[in-house]
């Protein structure tokens, strides 16, 4: 039986399909998942690359931490959560969330409020790298980002 | 007196120009928020970083903590900006 809980913080890149196999391997009782990949966007061709730095030992952590209420929450049979740092190129993973359950609505909603909660609450900071040869500063904190992870408060 | 071991990430961690250093607490400093105000009377790149002082996130021994935080037995603290992960 596959572990309830996957989480690791790394540098290098991530494959969908094995992270997929590697939570329902030997797990005839799952019936749903589901995988939210996150991307590094070019913003129009105007970023060159994205720098992620993160709080070593507390970023594992703290996802390790929100994925445990996501899966008391929602009753999910395992989440994966997986979240790169270093140097990330357009068009490259940033983070892979990956939730099973037995039916879908629980594994939705379960990876949707892992996402919430790793962007406001996980250690990791974001530089942007820009085409042009300058470095554009870190990126800011949205509010939107709060107002997504607030809708969970019950 | 006694010595933490201060953590700092993304901007802030810039603008002081270290990612870590050992302080020693003054007496008197007992929440997140007085460590901060201590830290800003240390020098201009302190004053620089924790300028804007609601916006700075605390965590102490790797978990958040709001600034009202006591700091009393904590091994490490960091401080940094929100968040900007996934």
């Amino acid at each position: 039986m596959g572990a309830l809980v996957t989480v690791r913080v790394q540098r290098e890149d991530f494959d969908l399909s094995a992270e997929v196999s590697r939570l329902s391997f030997d797990r005839p009782e799952i019936g749903a998942v589901v995988t939210f990949s996150g991307l590094c966007r070019d913003e129009a061709g105007t970023l060159a690359a994205l720098e992620l730095e993160h709080y070593p030992g507390m970023a594992e952590a703290e996802i390790t931490r929100i994925c445990e209420l996501a899966i008391e929450r929602f009753g999910l049979q395992a989440a994966t959560a997986i979240h790169r740092y270093g140097k990330i190129n357009p068009g490259e993973n940033i983070v892979l969330v990956v939730t099973a359950s037995p039916h879908r609505q629980a594994a939705f909603d379960g990876a949707n409020f892992i996402m919430d909660f790793l962007k406001t609450s996980a250690p990791f900071w974001k530089k942007e790298h820009l085409a042009d040869g300058t470095t554009g500063g870190w990126v800011s904190a949205k509010d939107a980002d709060d107002t997504a992870r607030d809708r969970w408060k019950r | 007196m006694s010595t933490v071991n201060l953590v700092y990430f993304s901007w802030v961690r810039e603008r002081i120009g270290k990612g870590e250093e050992t302080l020693e607490v003054p007496a008197g400093v007992v929440t997140i928020a007085d460590l901060l105000s201590h830290l800003k009377t240390l020098g201009e790149e302190y004053e620089t970083a924790l300028e804007h002082q609601n916006v700075i996130r605390a965590a102490i021994n790797q978990e958040h903590v709001e600034h009202d935080e006591p700091i009393a037995g904590a091994r490490e603290i960091a401080l940094f900006p929100p968040m900007t992960g996934g």
